[in-house]
């Protein structure tokens, strides 16, 4: 009985299945959204769900040069560590499907997979702007992981524990000290954006510069499936910056529920208007953004930190 | 990366909105060298419109540039008329200019919304097209279409203003000004648009005049090259303009530009329907222009447009050139290039508001070895053996003559 | 050349997008709600053949070759029919300003497009 509870949790909700349609409905929110601030009127409700039944009904081209079996796993590769991510963060109550000490680290290491597996797809489709996007997409890496790492780390400091859960216990015990990570929170709001290669920091896929960067050569259900992993990640980074920033649970699991999705959806508006408030900026304005400012806050956040826990455990 | 990466941007690509091919060979992510191949889109007009008569050539002139098409069929009316010696009615050139800064709001409301989707800005973008479309719904109004207006005829305008199109006018105008102000506003303060576009693509004021720049890129350097001030044509020998210079030099330079000027379009559109004089609209032009020849100046929006004209005393003329602005834009665009970023490239490239197909023309090619001219009868025949040996038979296809 | 060298704060554009979301979007669903179309736009043609004297000067005139007039009937007996090919028409109209009798005119028809290649001349 266990296993099949399991079974259902991880394949169904809150697993793969609600995480597919989360991923779906954010995508229509992030786009409707952004249409509305531009004055448009935006795509339908379905605009997400037959972007991919459409990707998924043609014809897959493979470049000669790449190296087939590479090329076709890699999407599945990166849906399935954004999907394993996800398992880790509590949505129905306050407990995630799978918990353990130190998960947030998993969490963190299984996110920079899509972005390793979108280097090595440009990498392997052996094509000048796939080669481009993949390096800017590395270099964007090297960029933005340090501070996000530090910003997404100082919660876990303050509460004392490495699990998601365990944080979101502490603090729904003692909510003030959200308080002390709202400079972490500003700075995970920003570089998430990085994270995601949404404007600003979209360079890597810049479609007036490399043409959609290290993708370019994918086409089909190859390309779907990484769509919709694209978008998953969306989900499982606003999920993991609810959980760790905005802490505020009741204990009654449908309430929580309800208060989960109310968050994420703020979260996914306030970076559709990050999105949509800003030009593109280079990928040297990016390394210089990320390492002389935001580092510079984020360790400052951790050293105050580490001061304030050292006045409460005196 | 390796030394001397060569990326094609073009002749198809999405920061592109015509086909021309840019050959950018990169040091690590700064451009080293460019190579700029031109000539995907000659449409060979110059040569249909000496086979047409003045009339039908008004309006292969009208379509030589889809965004000005008014400032080239009122160059290449004002070369007919100079050679027919006409007078045109006060009232016509008072409408020809309102149309004429009306067409400059919406080129430079469109490059802006370029320069917003080329940089990323897809915020900015919507909201200059949006505003466009009010400009290109007055014109439409006006002239009868949305893009090739068709106001222009030799010996005036076609289409009078009556008072509730200069109303109407009016009021666009007091919704437009404080939407441009709100522009002028961003491009003084939103930091990443200045990170994106100060400091690239530059050409100093040295370098605008050893490659012969017009418009908005020379006066971005501080050149002031406004044929309507330099030369004053029409209504503006009434109406002086406030000419718009800037001293960066760069893109940041002539975004600025651009928005001032358009704030001063929106004085001049003003001050011309409130100044226009009752009269004709138009005066009856000959169909055959005595023998001549002779060269028209117009500030287009994108620059000085320079427009040749010689007749023979038919009704169809002997020779037709256009020189449309970015033609005199393309040389410098090398040196602009060179030794900025490769994310900068689409936005230096739209910089100059580059008009492809205004700028093809066929070139003959000087060598040692002697000059071939190949005329028209022969390039036909050359061309039927050459399907011929595809398996298909042209010969059968009439050659099109003027007009049927 | 001048240097820009003061630091900005980004997002300057936010409260604009903001207020615009709640505005009414300046974009139409297109083919459920039609476009607004200005009285003096230039579409199709309409021709009268009452006061045609067949003079022709609209099809001289025309820069594409898209319009033909013909007489069906006899020289005293006449029987004119106008005959426009839609997919070479510019919609300059220079026919309507030509004609001395004013036999042509335009609407503001502009939905003109058609299936078939050979659908597209038209009697006007």
């Amino acid at each position: 009985m266990e296993t099949v509870l399991s079974i259902i949790k991880i394949l169904f909700f809150p697993g793969l299945l609600f995480l597919l349609v989360a991923a779906m409905l954010a995508e229509y929110i992030d786009r409707k959204a952004c249409a509305h601030m531009q004055n448009r009127i935006g795509p339908p409700w379905y605009q997400p769900l037959a972007d991919v039944l459409k990707l998924l009904g043609k014809k897959t081209i493979i470049p000669k040069n790449a190296g087939k079996a590479l090329f076709r796993a890699l999407p599945s590769v990166s849906f399935a560590a954004v999907a394993t991510a996800f398992l880790s963060i509590p949505v129905w109550g306050s407990h995630a499907v799978v918990e353990f000490e130190g998960d947030i680290v998993v969490i963190l290491y299984l996110l920079t997979i899509p972005t390793v597996c979108l280097f090595l797809a440009g990498w392997d489709s052996h094509d000048v702007y796939a080669s481009m996007g993949s390096f800017r997409t590395l270099t964007q890496m090297f960029a933005y992981e340090v501070p996000l790492f530090m910003v997404l780390l100082t919660p876990a400091l303050i509460a004392g524990t490495w699990s998601v859960s365990g944080i979101l216990l502490y603090y729904s015990e003692n909510p003030l000290y959200t308080l002390i990570n709202i400079p972490a929170f500003i700075i995970a709001l920003i570089i998430s954006q990085g994270k995601l290669e949404r404007p600003p920091f979209d360079a890597p896929e810049a479609e007036t510069e490399i043409v959609g960067g290290a993708l370019v050569e994918y086409s089909g259900r190859y390309l779907a499936i990484f769509r919709m992993a694209a978008d998953s990640e969306l989900i499982v980074v606003v999920s993991l910056l609810a959980a760790l920033f905005l802490p505020f649970i009741t204990g009654i699991a449908w309430i929580d529920f309800i208060l989960y999705i109310v968050k994420i959806l703020a979260l996914i508006l306030i970076l559709a208007v990050l999105k949509a408030s800003m030009a593109r900026i280079r990928m040297d304005q990016m390394l210089h953004f990320c390492w002389w400012v935001l580092t510079p806050i984020a360790a400052v956040e951790i050293i105050v930190i580490l001061i304030v826990n050292g006045g409460i455990a005196l | 990366m390796s030394e001397g990466l060569t990326i094609p941007i073009g002749p198809q690509h999405p920061s592109l909105k015509e086909p021309v091919s840019f050959l950018i060979t990169l040091d690590g992510e700064v451009v080293k060298k460019a190579v700029i191949e031109l000539g995907y889109n000659h449409r060979g007009l110059e040569k249909a419109c000496e086979s047409r008569t003045y009339i039908q050539d008004l309006y292969i002139i009208e379509r030589v540039c889809g965004i000005c098409s008014h400032a080239h069929s009122y160059a290449y009316c004002r070369c007919v008329e100079e050679l027919a010696g006409l007078q045109t009615p006060r009232r016509a050139e008072y409408i020809r200019g309102i149309v004429g800064e009306l067409e400059r709001l919406h080129s430079h409301l469109l490059w802006l919304g370029v320069a917003g989707h080329e940089i990323g800005f897809d915020t900015l973008f919507m909201y200059t097209w949006r505003d466009r479309e009010r400009v290109l719904d007055l014109l439409a109004e006006i002239g009868g279409n949305r893009v090739n207006y068709g106001i222009n005829t030799i010996g005036g305008v076609r289409r009078d203003l009556d008072e509730n199109i200069c109303q109407h006018i009016l009021d666009v105008m007091d919704g437009l000004e404080e939407q441009i102000k709100y522009y002028a506003e961003l491009a003084n303060t939103e930091a990443t648009l200045i990170a994106r576009l100060a400091g690239i693509g530059i050409l100093t004021r040295d370098d605008v005049i050893k490659y012969g720049a017009v418009g908005p890129v020379a006066r971005a350097a501080g050149i002031m090259d406004d044929v309507r001030i330099v030369e004053p044509y029409g209504v503006f020998t009434e109406i002086k303009v406030n000419g718009v210079t800037d001293d960066h030099a760069d893109v940041y330079g002539r975004t600025v530009v651009r928005i001032k000027e358009m704030l001063e379009s929106i004085r001049l559109i003003r001050l011309m329907v409130k100044e226009m004089p009752d009269g004709p609209i138009s005066v009856r032009a000959p169909r055959r222009i005595p023998t001549g020849e002779i060269i028209i100046r117009v500030e287009a929006p994108r620059g000085e447009d320079v427009h040749y004209l010689r007749s023979n005393g038919t009704d169809k003329p002997d020779r037709v050139r256009v020189r449309a602005p970015s033609e005199a834009n393309w040389h410098g665009m090398k040196h602009m290039l060179e030794g900025f970023h490769f994310a900068d490239v689409p936005i230096i490239i739209a910089a100059i508001d580059p008009c492809y197909s205004c700028t093809d023309r066929a070139i003959m090619l000087r060598s040692d070895k002697g000059d071939t001219v190949t005329d028209w009868e022969s390039l036909r025949r050359t061309g039927i053996e050459r399907y011929k040996k595809m398996g298909i038979d042209p010969s059968k296809i009439r050659m099109r003559t003027s007009g049927v | 050349m001048k240097k820009i060298k003061k630091i900005f704060i980004p997002g300057k554009i936010v409260a604009r997008a903001i207020t615009s979301a709640f505005k009414k979007p300046a974009t139409i669903k297109y083919p459920k709600s039609k476009p607004d179309i200005a009285p003096g736009y230039r579409g199709r043609l309409i021709y009268s053949p009452t006061n045609c004297i067949d003079c022709m000067m609209c099809m001289r005139d025309c820069p594409t070759g898209a319009i033909t007039i013909k007489n069906l009937g006899t020289k005293e007996n006449k029987e004119m029919h106008a005959y426009l090919n839609i997919g070479r028409c510019i919609f300059c109209c220079q026919c309507v300003d030509t004609c001395p009798k004013k036999c042509l005119s335009f609407s503001q028809d502009i939905m003109l497009s058609k299936l078939n290649r050979d659908n597209l001349t038209i009697e006007l």
